[in-house]
C-alpha cells in the first residue's frame, strides 16, 4: 500500500479540496495493483491470476483473488476466510478435504433438437475455457472430475430451449463439471434443472463468444440432505449479452457463486437470483461481475425470503470496475424478505471503483421483515391470513420469477412458492 | 339503517409491569349517516379504542360489548370484521413490501364484497378516486405505502374508505400530520363517502381543526379512558377555546 500513501497529497494538491483518503477525481483508488499497466488484471493481481497461484492482494481487491486449477495452491479452510466467513464448513460434507470419487449426478439434456450435449475428457480443450477456480472446493471439484459433460448451442441458432436435468443419485462426495457453449449469434435458454440427492462440488463453465445471447437458470432443487457447491463462471464476449437465474430452494447447504467477466465491449450481463429458505437450510450466493474492459453494462438483483428457525442466507455481491472499463454502467441489489422469527440473512453488497469515467455503478441491499402489524394492515381490509401471505411473499418474488422467461418454468417455480408458503401455514 | 353499539367497553394490554387497563368503561352507539367526533387529550385511550373495534391482537377485551346490527364483533377475526362493514383509516398505516397498491386494492375489494370487481368499472373507479384525491396516477404501480409521504399515506387511507364503501368507518387521527391543503382533500374524501353509501363516522382527532370540514353530529370528550363529557358540536368549539385542562384537572 506504499504507492497509494505516497501519491495521495498530491491528489490533495491537484484538487484543491480535502479530500478523502484513498480516492481522487476518478473515483476509489482501492489499491495500486492496477496502476501503468495495460493488463485487465495488472500488477500483483495479474499473477495471482496466474494458473500457479500467487500473492495476491486477497483484502483490498477483489481482482486479487487467488484462482488455480491446483487444489493444494488453496490454504486448507479454516472458516475464518472472507469467502468462507458464513459458510457452516461443519456442514459442507468434506467438499473441500476429501477425495470426491463419488457417482456425479446423471445429465440428460431434452427440449431441443438444435443444442447438443456431449462428454470429453478432463484434458479436452474446451476445459478452463472459462473458468478457472477461485475457492478451494471449486479447486477440488476440478481436480477429481474425470470428464466434462458439454452443451453446445451452435452457431446463429435462434429461440432455442434446453433443460439439463442433473439428477442426484448417491451422498457420496463427488464432483461435476459442466461446460456451456453459446457460440457466435446464437440465442437460447439453457437449464440447469438440479434434482434428487447429491453431495457435490460443481464448476460450470459458460462461453458467450461474440454477439451470442444466452439465458441460463440454474434451479437448486435438490432433496434435504444434499450439499451442493457450485462455482459457475462465465466470459462474456464483445456484443454478446448473458443472463443467468438462480433460483434455490432445496438442500440442505447450498452455495452458488456465479461470476462473469467481460472479454468484449458493448457486452451486457444480468444475474438475478431467487431464494427460499427454510428452517435450518443454508442457502448462499456469491457473485461477481467484472468489468475488465470499456462500455459495458451489468445489473444484479436477488431476492429471497426466510422462514422457520435458523434458516440463513448470505449474498454477497462484488462489482469490480477496472481502471480500463470507462463507460460501465453497473448496478446491483439484494433484497431479503423475512417471514419469521428465528431466520437470518445477511446481505453484502462490495463495489469496487477504479475509474470515474462511468455511466453509474450503484448498490443497494434492504432486510425486511414480515410481521403482526402487516398483517393486521391486510387483514383490516378483509383479506384472510393466508392470503395476506402469499400476497406478500409472491408479490416479492415475482419481480425474478418474470425474468426467467419460460412459463412451463414459472409455473413450477410459482407452485413451489406456493408448496414453501403452505409449509409456514403448519 | 345499521348500529354500532359499544357497551361498557373495559380494554387492556400487556405491558413489561403487568397487564394495563386503558379503556375503562365506554359506552357508544353510534348509527349510519351519522358522525361522531371522539376528542381528547393524548393517553385517554382514542386509539386503543379504533384498533379494538377493528380487533388488533395487542387490545385484550377484559369486559363489555361490541356489536354490529347485534352481531357480535369481538367474536369476529379481523378480515371478518372487515367484511362485516367496518374500516379502519390507521394512525400509522404500514408499508407493505412487494405488494403493488393496484394488486393491494383489488385484492381487498374482492375480499370483502365477496367477488371480484367488474375490471372495466373498477380500473375506472380507482383512477377517478385517486385524482379526487390527488394521488398521482403512478402510486397504482407502487408497492402499498412504501415511500409514501405521511400525507400520502392518509390520502391512500381515505382512497381505500371510498373504494370499499364500509358500513362504518373509524379514522384515527387521520388529520394527524397533515397540512391545510392535504386536510381539506382528505375532509372531502370522507364527506363524499358519507353521502354515498350513508356511512357511519367515528372521528377521533386531538384537535379540533378538521371539525371545520367534517360537522360531527356528537362529540364524545374522553378522558383517562372513559367518556367524560358528550354534546353536540358546540362542545367542539368550547373544547377549541378551553383546551383539555378542565378535564385533566378534575381527574389529576
Amino acid at each position: 500500500m506504499s504507492e497509494t500513501t505516497t501519491h495521495i497529497p498530491e491528489e490533495k494538491a491537484r484538487i484543491g479540496a480535502p479530500s478523502i483518503p484513498g480516492f481522487t477525481e476518478e473515483g476509489e483508488d482501492l489499491s495500486p495493483i492496477n496502476d501503468n499497466t495495460s493488463s485487465p488484471l495488472g500488477g500483483s493481481a495479474a499473477k495471482a491470476h496466474s494458473h500457479g497461484g500467487g500473492v495476491g492482494v486477497p483484502d483490498s481487491s477483489r481482482a486479487g483473488r487467488l484462482t488455480s486449477y491446483n487444489v493444494d495452491d488453496f490454504a486448507k479452510l479454516t472458516g475464518r476466510e472472507e469467502d468462507w466467513r458464513f459458510t457452516p464448513l461443519k456442514r459442507i460434507k468434506g467438499l473441500h478435504t476429501d477425495e470426491l470419487t463419488g457417482a456425479a449426478p446423471k445429465v440428460e439434456l431434452t427440449g431441443s433438437d438444435v443444442v447438443t450435449l456431449s462428454e470429453v475428457p478432463a484434458d479436452d480443450v474446451l476445459n478452463g475455457i472459462a473458468h478457472t477456480p477461485d475457492d478451494r472446493v471449486s479447486a477440488n471439484g476440478w481436480k477429481y472430475a474425470t470428464t466434462s459433460q458439454v452443451v453446445t448451442i451452435p452457431k446463429n441458432a435462434e429461440g432455442e430451449k434446453a433443460t439439463l436435468r442433473i439428477t442426484g443419485e448417491s451422498l457420496e462426495a463427488a464432483a461435476q463439471h459442466i461446460i456451456v457453449v453459446a457460440e457466435e449469434n446464437s440465442e437460447a435458454t439453457v437449464v440447469l434443472d438440479h434434482v434428487g440427492s447429491a453431495v457435490l462440488a460443481q464448476n460450470v463453465e459458460f462461453d458467450v463468444r461474440p454477439n451470442a445471447r444466452l439465458t441460463v437458470v440454474s434451479l437448486q432443487a435438490w432433496e434435504d440432505d444434499s450439499v451442493h457447491a457450485s462455482s459457475q463462471q462465465a466470459l462474456v464476449a464483445a456484443g454478446a449479452s448473458f443472463k443467468h437465474v438462480a433460483v434455490t430452494f432445496g438442500g440442505d447447504l447450498v452455495r452458488v457463486n456465479p461470476s462473469a467477466r467481460f472479454t468484449g465491449e458493448r457486452a451486457e450481463v444480468e444475474l438475478y437470483g431467487l431464494y427460499f429458505a427454510d428452517a435450518g437450510q443454508h442457502l448462499e450466493h456469491r457473485l461477481f461481475v467484472d468489468h475488465a474492459v470499456a462500455n459495458c453494462k451489468s445489473n444484479v438483483l436477488y431476492k429471497g425470503a426466510l422462514q422457520g428457525k435458523d434458516a440463513h442466507t448470505v449474498w454477497v455481491g462484488d462489482v469490480l470496475i477496472q481502471k480500463a472499463a470507462v463507460g460501465t454502467d453497473s448496478y446491483e441489489a439484494n433484497r431479503n424478505l423475512v417471514l419469521t422469527d428465528g431466520a437470518r440473512a445477511d446481505s453484502v453488497p462490495n463495489l469496487e471503483i477504479e475509474t470515474g469515467l462511468i455511466d453509474g455503478a450503484g448498490h443497494a441491499s434492504t432486510t425486511g421483515r414480515f410481521d403482526d402489524e402487516h398483517l393486521f394492515y391486510l387483514m383490516a381490509r378483509g383479506i384472510d391470513e393466508k392470503t395476506a401471505r402469499r400476497l406478500v411473499v409472491r408479490g416479492f418474488l415475482n419481480e425474478i420469477v418474470q425474468q426467467i422467461g419460460d412459463e412451463a418454468l414459472q409455473e413450477r417455480l410459482t407452485d413451489t412458492i406456493e408448496s414453501e408458503l403452505a409449509a409456514t401455514d403448519n | 339503517m345499521s348500529t354500532l353499539e359499544i357497551k361498557d367497553l373495559h380494554v387492556s394490554i400487556d405491558t413489561e409491569q403487568g397487564e394495563k387497563e386503558i379503556l375503562k368503561g365506554v359506552t357508544l352507539t353510534i348509527n349510519t349517516n351519522e358522525t361522531h367526533a371522539i376528542m381528547g387529550p393524548n393517553g385517554s385511550g382514542k386509539s386503543t379504542l379504533a384498533s379494538t373495534i377493528a380487533g388488533h391482537p395487542r387490545y385484550n377485551v377484559t369486559s363489555g360489548s361490541i356489536t354490529l346490527d347485534g352481531e357480535d364483533v369481538l367474536e369476529m377475526s379481523v378480515d371478518e370484521r372487515a367484511k362485516a362493514g367496518l374500516f379502519l383509516a390507521m394512525q400509522y398505516p404500514v408499508e407493505v413490501p412487494g405488494v403493488t397498491m393496484t394488486n393491494f386494492l383489488r385484492t381487498a375489494k374482492t375480499a370483502i364484497d365477496g367477488e371480484a370487481p367488474k375490471l372495466r368499472t373498477w380500473t375506472k373507479d380507482v383512477k377517478e378516486a385517486m385524482s379526487k384525491l390527488k394521488i398521482d396516477a403512478d402510486f397504482a404501480q407502487r408497492n402499498v405505502n412504501e415511500g409514501f409521504s405521511g400525507g400520502e399515506k392518509k390520502r391512500v387511507e381515505i382512497l381505500q374508505l371510498e373504494l370499499f364503501k364500509p358500513k362504518f368507518a373509524v379514522l384515527d387521527e387521520t388529520d394527524s400530520g397533515l397540512d391545510v391543503d392535504a386536510l381539506k382533500i382528505v375532509s372531502e374524501g370522507v364527506n363524499r363517502a358519507q353521502d354515498e353509501n350513508n356511512m357511519g363516522t367515528l372521528l377521533i382527532t386531538h384537535y379540533t381543526r378538521i371539525l371545520r370540514y367534517i360537522k360531527p353530529d356528537f362529540v364524545h370528550v374522553f378522558v383517562d379512558g372513559k367518556v367524560a363529557e358528550q354534546g353536540g358540536p358546540e362542545l367542539a368549539d368550547r373544547l377549541e377555546e378551553e383546551g383539555y385542562d378542565r378535564y385533566t384537572s378534575v381527574s389529576a
